[in-house]
């Protein structure tokens, strides 16, 4: 029968095309700059990180966790026995077997995902990946019956000439989108690029449970600071955006999308691919940047991407939330991509919109974002009886007080911590006037020159003093201790306020009342949930003041961001919605009169919301006044 | 759009008010950010004083190549090397702040190059639009966001105002990668000044303002108030007709209509 003879032939030409075009792809990621990876070590954790580290974030749906399983797995199976017994010719029952029940698993898989194609979401992207599951039913199927005579089920010469002419027909369609389209550039690359980008992750300390969200500092001697054109990211971050397999997870999380803000993570990651292999963004099936047409955005590996590719706006929408990192399947970095373009903006273009170019001078003549003398830090102090590093060189806990000492509203939190503190005779010390900005905003709006400049005299001055941990009440500087000054020699044990005070409660240092108030609910800090995982304390704090928390629907690592983070209030780019306002709407349904917070930015973005709105607390504040004060 | 001319922008060494670092000065930056304005990247950028201090980085960050640097000491005058390096150089227009931030201060700096020069000064000017046929219009910023509009033959010295277009943002990149010309320069101590005592300015008793308003309206008014310009009249019982045409005459006195 000619679909014998012809079988071999098309899987090799198949697998030809597969290694052609992956070669071809390869290239396109080397363009970018040179990284070090562990080659043979990632290769080989693959499967690990495919089926724990990956999984773990497919699982949050099930319904496709599932489907992917038996779809994907029947596949590479299927794969892996089509080469045995179709070309290779292996005359076994068993090996037939066993392929039969892999078409019949990818079958079963690629029903759900065509039920699931029926009616999708707005998230999931259309085009290509609407005639996916199509492929991959035409696949099983096939294969499923031309090995049906390998198993003895048929003859050999089963069916007339018609059968055979469209088997062939839905072997080259099958083959053709399953191996040529993997490497060429249809919906299955996600499977080839995916597969390379967990070996080859720039964060592989996210594998096994880790974290890993500090910025990568910029080598302020490079020709170009920051990333201008697609060439000019790291080449593993090149492979980390092919693997996106549009699934619009991101799209979902995103505040400055869901605020109308020209930002689409889903769709910034696609222009990057459209960036790396040259064209336009035609082909694009997804939602778009919220008011902006499809189909106008050209790029190439060496053209510049503000030129054409990415609107500059579209960055500056970023409150670096990590909420699309955190929900990305394929474990994409979009946010370190987003601040690579930012850098190059500012540190060579000079082009930090709005309030960024103001706040960036003002961090460097006077070490704090809104220029107030930095002789005056310690202003608000003036009737705390607070001890200075200076003075006492030498002490438990240095209270890294932050730039919230010059915001009245912030002051207001800073007293309860030190109220807190002295009640529990904390041995503590400030910098006073030798403390500067953590460098965080300036980070996140694309300067690590200053940035750096702040991280180094912050630890030539933290370095100086003995102490045993940090603790501040800015989840921003917190994030900036404790995993982005390790680059610059600062390595401190740094806790965030609610840590703390949870330990003095635990311990029994603190007495406290129960609360006397209606429904609370709590509003995870984005620098302190998912950037540094400490979502346990303020919630074990707030109920041990008897608190039982009303919890909004997106909460935890899923918290929406407050629309405070990345510079989004001074950069202030339009949209139809404020963050905010979607923020303490999500608070409003749960029907709390109170909303817990653990950061000076969230407290002024939630408090700038018009009333009426449930009224915005630190937690630090909230203990505060349940303390019982022992009368002497 | 950079017209034809050639602009030298004079600058020094800025003071931040509350920290007291040195940065861009306020004004100095606009005499570069209209330098550009008007001759692009064709500007010439020209400090007297030391070739390394790295605030002059930030004026390299709004996008010039380099710059030159006429080395003195701190005890040295800047007039006579500055006045030397123009009438060599011959440029069309000479930008410079009205004051400088740190050292003297004196603003006197383009009235001396001026005189030296030969040269027309216009003072605190907002703008400059078109250049025609050696003659340049110049928009001069007057109290209170008025403005006049004269013409002035090229060449020309004229101190940037705080109400021309604030400069741009400095970029570090670029900024690191300029290069800053040390060139030697007349070098002529400034004998006065060295002869000058310097002391932290004392802070002045203020005298206590007595409000006597009794309402919260009237400390708003007092409180907000303006001081009252020379001219100008207070029209209350005339009728709507007079108002609007005494408001039309004004215009047209001060060239807002024609």
């Amino acid at each position: 029968m000619i679909l014998d003879s012809l079988l071999p032939i098309l899987i090799v030409v198949a697998l030809a095309l597969l290694v052609v075009g992956a070669a071809r792809r390869i290239s396109l990621w080397r363009a970018g700059q040179p990284a070090e990876v562990n080659i043979v070590g990632g290769l080989m954790a693959i499967p690990r990180r495919y089926l724990v580290d990956l999984h773990h974030v497919v699982e949050r749906d099930k319904y496709m966790s599932n489907t992917h399983v038996a779809t994907g797995g029947g596949f590479v199976l299927s794969l892996a026995l089509i080469i045995l017994v179709h070309l290779f010719g292996f005359e076994s029952k068993i090996l037939a077997w066993a392929l039969l029940a892999a078409t019949a698993l990818m079958f079963t898989g690629a029903v759900f995902v065509y039920k699931r194609r029926q009616d999708p979401p707005s998230r999931l992207s259309k085009g290509p990946w609407m005639r996916l599951p199509k492929s991959l039913l035409v696949f099983a199927t096939t294969f499923f019956i031309v090995t049906l005579p390998a198993a003895g089920i048929l003859p050999e010469a089963f069916g007339g000439w018609v059968l055979a002419i469209i088997l062939l027909a839905g072997i080259v369609y099958g083959l053709g989108e399953m191996l040529f389209g993997m490497t060429w550039g249809g919906p299955m690359k996600h499977a080839f690029a995916g597969a390379l980008h967990l070996a080859f992750h720039r964060r592989s300390e996210r594998f096994g449970g880790g974290r890993s969200t500090g910025l990568k500092p910029v080598d302020l001697n490079a020709d170009t600071l920051g990333v201008e054109k697609p060439t000019d990211f790291k080449w593993n971050q090149l492979l980390g955006f092919d693997a996106c397999v549009q699934c619009g997870r991101c799209e979902a999380m995103c505040p400055a999308f869901a605020a109308g803000q020209p930002l689409n993570p889903k769709k910034l990651i696609q222009d990057m691919v459209v960036g790396l292999a040259g064209g336009s963004d035609a082909k694009y099936a997804g939602s778009p940047y919220p008011g902006r047409d499809v189909g106008n955005a050209n790029g190439g590996p060496t053209m510049t991407i503000t030129d054409g590719l990415v609107d500059p706006e579209t960055l500056w929408s970023c409150t670096t939330c990590r909420a699309c990192v955190e929900e990305c399947p394929m474990m994409i970095e979009h946010v370190d991509a987003i601040v690579d373009m930012r850098r190059f903006l500012t540190m060579e273009k000079g082009n930090t919109p709005n309030k960024g170019a103001e706040t960036l001078e003002n961090l460097i003549a006077t070490d704090n974002p809104n220029g107030f003398d930095p002789g005056s830090r310690m202003n608000w102090a003036a009737d705390q009886n607070l001890s200075t590093m200076a003075d006492v060189q030498e002490t438990d806990v240095l209270f890294w007080v932050s730039d919230g000492a010059f915001d009245m509203r912030s002051q207001r939190i800073l007293r309860a911590f030190v109220k807190l503190m002295k009640a529990a005779k904390v041995d503590f010390a400030v910098l006073g006037d030798e403390e500067r900005d953590s460098g965080d905003v300036a980070r996140r709006l694309g300067d690590d020159a200053t940035f750096q400049s702040l991280a180094k005299r912050n630890i030539e001055v933290l370095n100086k003093y003995k102490f045993k941990r940090i603790v501040t009440t800015d989840p921003h500087a917190f994030h900036c201790l404790k995993n982005e000054y390790k680059d610059f020699g600062g390595d401190y044990e740094v806790l965030h306020h609610t840590t703390f005070i949870n330990e003095l409660v635990k311990e029994g240092t603190l007495k406290l009342d129960q609360f006397k108030g209606g429904t609370v609910t709590y509003h995870d800090p984005c620098y302190l949930g998912r950037y540094n995982g400490e979502y346990d304390s303020p919630r074990e704090l707030l109920a041990a003041l008897g608190i039982e928390l009303a919890e909004m629907e997106r909460s935890g690592f899923r918290s929406r961001c407050c629309g405070g983070g990345g510079g989004a209030p001074i950069t202030d780019i339009p949209g139809e919605r404020r963050i905010a306002d979607m923020r303490i709407e999500d608070a409003k349904e749960t029907g709390a009169e109170l909303v817990a917070v653990g950061c000076q930015q969230c407290t002024a973005m939630l408090e700038g919301v018009v009333e009426p709105r449930p009224e915005v607390k630190d937690i630090a504040e909230i203990v505060a006044e349940t303390l019982v004060e022992e009368v002497h | 759009m950079p017209h034809n001319v050639k602009v030298v922008s004079l600058v020094s060494i800025g003071q931040h008010p509350k920290s007291g670092r040195a940065r861009r000065g306020e004004q100095d930056g606009r005499a570069v950010e209209l330098g550009l304005k008007l001759a692009g990247e064709s500007l010439q950028m020209v400090h007297a004083g030391d070739d390394s201090e790295e605030a002059l980085r930030s004026y390299l960050g709004m996008g010039l190549k380099g710059m030159t640097v006429l080395k003195q000491p701190t005890t040295g005058d800047a007039i006579p090397a500055l006045a030397e390096y123009l009438s060599d150089n011959r440029p069309d227009i000479v930008l410079t702040g009205v004051r400088a931030e740190s050292g003297e201060a004196s603003g006197m700096t383009p009235f001396m190059l001026a005189e030296k020069l030969g040269w027309p000064l216009v003072t605190r000017i907002a703008d400059i639009g078109k250049i025609e046929n050696g003659e340049a219009e110049i928009l001069q910023a007057l109290p209170r966001g008025q403005r006049r509009a004269i013409k002035v033959r090229l060449p020309f010295v004229a101190s940037v105002d705080l109400a021309a277009d604030a400069a741009r943002q400095s970029a570090f990149g670029p900024a690191r990668r300029a290069t800053i010309d040390g060139a030697d320069a007349a070098n002529v101590e400034d004998s006065v000044r060295t002869s000058w005592e310097e002391a932290p300015a004392r802070k002045r008793p203020k005298r206590l303002k007595v409000v006597k308003a009794k309402t919260a309206a009237d400390r708003f008014k007092a409180a907000t108030a303006k001081s009252s310009g020379d001219g100008g009249k207070v029209l209350k019982k005339e009728s709507a007709q007079e108002k609007a045409k005494a408001v039309f005459d004004l215009l047209v006195e001060e060239g807002v209509l024609r």
